[in-house]
């Protein structure tokens, strides 16, 4: 019977003397994410493994759908522990486990054995030899097939000892923590969501920052990229979301400034409030969605245009990528669902009806001169801004 | 100040019926069914709440059946009528400017096989008789038609359909859609020759969740929900008491004594308010004012304005009304209702619904025109090209 989870990682392994801060950052994300899941479990490593046990009953599917997504998991092996009781107790429960995971009793096999505690006194290949065969004896219709098994049953030795013969993927990635903090420009569409889950993906915390304009925008569209600012922590953890009243700045722009370079003048107002709330929060970067030549204010000039207020890294992990391709991620993550609910961001509002594709930096910057005044109205913005934890609640001891 | 305006989507449930739930909930939680003492009383109250409600429309108790509210008696009503007749024919009637409650039971007909023939309307959205008329033939079954349009306030002319079809066939279902006229019309439903009438509690400041079906003696309708045969076997389920007892209460206390007074005062109100709104620049009223039209509804248009971004300016200064159409940047949800009146193109995106109730005061409604002389102007220099 299942009583624990080995989970295995891969590229943190292969880190040097930094490797305890990826493992204990994996180890903290791994509770965080276990955390109200029935099964009261303790997480803790040991050599290069982290093993979830259970103290209580758990659902099996729920603990799984949990650690797929733990970004920094290969591997998630559900496992049986026993003691060690000696070489022929070892055999009886390896073919009793056997027989519980494959009851047709029927397929070819293979035993990897694997010492971690070196003072067992068999070693690992006595012990393939030894198990196989007492496997083999108790079920007959087995075979061993050394090259391509349809079951591998592996066996880990160390305090206890280990049974396992399925390994379902994780996420991969990098534990979110390990890698420092960036500002995720978030609307209410289906790219942004996407893009703070691929840069949390490489170990980035992050916090997000949302354009709200009143009365233009309603509170529902608020409340979807709260929601949606809850579904991407359930890979990247807890996230702050910065509400950020856009509405004075809009005007300003609509009023002064010529209507096809709306969107850019708008963009580069955003980039500019998100990176100042980005270094007050030590973020060292943005997080956009803009993907080359999706919408008008995403061709390259326009992201020139844009990118020219930043000092920070601006991160664009979708900009090679198709819509069709984003939207299977969002699928796949479970925003979609989410961002295509029909509520206006300030994004979409005020849209011209031809705007500009390829805007000039220094006209850009030229007509941006005429919103005298706009420094105060950018100054309010950050100062006013509402900050929302989104994600699991978890007490501060846990 | 706050100012709601929005009571044709719903009311403030009322300090009695809040009290009586509240005490059918916590004291006498009996099921009907039960045959002992607490059941029995359950059971009282259902009755009594009948009693209420048929005497507001003239009938007898027992041509009230509960339901779970508007949609589910349109449902009843349409659904269940059409399956009983639809040995006699095929074909049913409609007016084009029906709640969604109404339209989408003849929709889903529709694809059951039946003809339907939706009726048009003039520019004030009342249904033509003329083709009412010209619709019915042998086939004909059922025809619907609302009593007060939800989106403008329109008054049909149900009586007069009523006649029509009745004297046609007295064996058509004639099914009214009185949601938004209960509590604000008298509605003897001997006079209107309906066969069935739905009613929504918490349009009268009863809870969500409760309505009812008025079936008049004799009428054939199909359960639609089947069970352990509760109300005659018309729609099982436990019966909502505790929320009939309060939709009971609440129908008595919108007909009581001083009915025809409340009225008068909310047409004063409505007069004074469309006035208002006319005075400013750009603003149209949508269909007829006065006696015409329902005393609740107002549907205004205001030119340059999208009725989404003017509501929620409203709602910054605690003044909540409802846009005329669901809509978003991709406008899916243009009004079908306003498109068939002829409410111009640029102006379906820019229409809302203020719609009062007796508690709704002078005050209110003089905030509400304040704030939209102040906000109107600033909203129109933005408007999207």
């Amino acid at each position: 019977m299942i009583t624990a989870f080995l989970i295995k990682y891969g590229e943190i392994g292969i880190k040097g003397n930094n490797r305890y801060i990826f493992e204990d950052a994996l180890v903290r994300q791994i509770r965080h994410a276990l955390y109200g899941i029935d099964g009261g479990f303790k997480v803790h490593k040991e050599s290069g493994r982290i093993y979830a046990t259970a103290t209580e009953a758990f659902d099996s599917d729920e603990v799984i759908e949990a650690l797929k997504k733990v970004f920094g998991i290969v591997w998630i092996c559900p496992v049986e522990e026993i003691d060690d009781n000696g070489f022929d107790d070892l055999s009886e429960h390896c073919i009793r486990f056997l027989k519980e995971s494959y009851p047709e009793e029927n397929f070819s096999f293979k035993v990897q054995a694997r010492r971690g505690r070196k003072n067992y006194p068999m070693d690992s290949m006595e012990i393939n030899a030894q198990l196989g065969g007492r496997i083999l004896d108790a079920m007959p219709q087995t075979r061993v097939d050394v090259h391509n098994p349809e079951v591998l049953l592996r066996v880990e030795i160390r305090g206890k000892i280990y049974m396992y013969c399925k390994e379902i993927p994780g996420p991969g990635g990098m534990p979110v923590g390990t890698a420092g903090k960036a500002m995720l420009l978030l609307s209410g569409g289906i790219d942004s969501p996407v893009a703070g889950y691929m840069i949390s993906k490489r170990g980035v915390q992050i916090e997000a920052t949302y354009f709200h304009a009143p009365p233009y925008t309603s509170e529902r569209a608020k409340q979807k990229v709260v929601d949606l600012a809850d579904e991407v922590s359930a890979y990247a953890g807890p996230i702050r979301l910065h509400i950020v009243n856009f509405t004075d700045i809009q005007m300003a722009i609509y009023q002064k400034c010529p209507h096809d370079e709306l969107t850019i003048i708008m963009r580069r107002f955003m980039m500019q409030i998100a990176e100042e709330i980005a270094r007050k929060n030590d973020c060292l970067g943005l997080i956009t969605g803009e993907s080359i030549g999706q919408v008008a204010s995403q061709t390259m000039p326009s992201l020139l245009c844009t990118n020219a207020v930043c000092t920070l890294p601006v991160y664009r992990p979708l900009i090679g990528m198709d819509k069709q391709e984003i939207i299977n991620i969002s699928e796949k993550i479970g925003t979609y669902d989410t961002s295509i609910e029909p509520y206006e961001d300030c994004c979409t509002i005020f849209v011209a009806k031809h705007p500009v594709t390829k805007p000039l930096l220094h006209v850009i910057e030229r007509d941006e001169k005429k919103l005298d005044g706009i420094e105060e109205l950018v100054k309010k913005a950050v100062d006013t801004e509402e900050i929302i934890s989104c994600g699991k609640k978890i007490p501060e001891v846990y | 100040m706050e100012a709601y305006l929005d009571n044709s989507a719903t009311t403030r449930v009322s300090e009695p019926v809040i009290d009586l739930v509240v005490k059918l909930m916590r004291e006498d939680y009996g099921n009907p069914s039960s045959k002992h003492l607490k059941g029995f009383q359950a059971e009282q109250y259902l009755r009594r709440a009948s009693e209420q409600i048929a005497a507001t429309l003239k009938c007898s108790p027992k041509e009230i059946l509960f339901t779970s509210g508007g949609t589910e008696s349109n449902n009843t009503a349409i659904i269940g009528g059409a399956q009983a007749a639809s040995r006699r024919g095929k074909h049913v009637i409609v007016s084009s400017v029906e709640h969604s409650s109404v339209k989408e039971p003849f929709r889903a007909l529709e694809q059951r096989g039946y003809k339907v023939t939706w009726l048009p309307v003039d520019k004030n959205g009342i249904v033509d008789l003329e083709a009412l008329k010209s619709a019915l033939d042998d086939e004909t079954i059922l025809v619907s038609c609302m009593a007060v349009n939800n989106e403008m306030g329109a008054v049909e002319p149900i009586e007069e359909i009523g006649r029509i079809v009745k004297d046609f066939n007295p064996e058509i279902l004639y099914h009214v859609d009185a949601i938004q006229a209960y509590g604000k019309f008298r509605l003897p439903v001997h006079r209107i020759h309906c066969d069935t009438l739905s009613v929504s509690g918490h349009k009268i400041h009863a809870p969500k969740g409760t309505g009812f079906l008025y079936i008049a003696k004799g009428t054939k309708i199909s359960p639609i929900i089947y069970g352990g045969g509760q109300q005659g076997g018309m729609r099982s389920g436990t019966e909502n008491v505790p929320g009939y007892a309060g939709l009971g209460l609440a129908a008595q206390l919108a007909y009581g004594s001083d009915f025809d007074a409340k009225i008068d005062r909310l047409y004063a109100l409505k007069e004074q308010f469309t006035a208002d709104l006319r005075s400013l620049d750009g603003v149209t009223i949508n269909g007829k004012t006065g006696r015409e039209s329902a005393p609740h509804i107002v549907s205004a248009s205001f030119e340059g304005v999208r009725a989404e971004v003017l509501l929620h300016a409203l709602e910054e200064r605690g003044i909540y009304v409802s846009s005329g159409s669901a809509c978003s940047s991709n406008r899916p949800g243009l009004s079908s209702t306003l498109q068939a009146i002829g409410v111009p193109g640029p102006l379906l995106d820019s229409t809302l619904r203020f719609s009062f109730c007796f508690e709704t005061t002078r005050e209110e409604l003089d905030y509400c025109i304040q704030t939209l002389r102040e906000l109107l102007p600033k909203l129109r220099l933005f408007t999207r090209h």
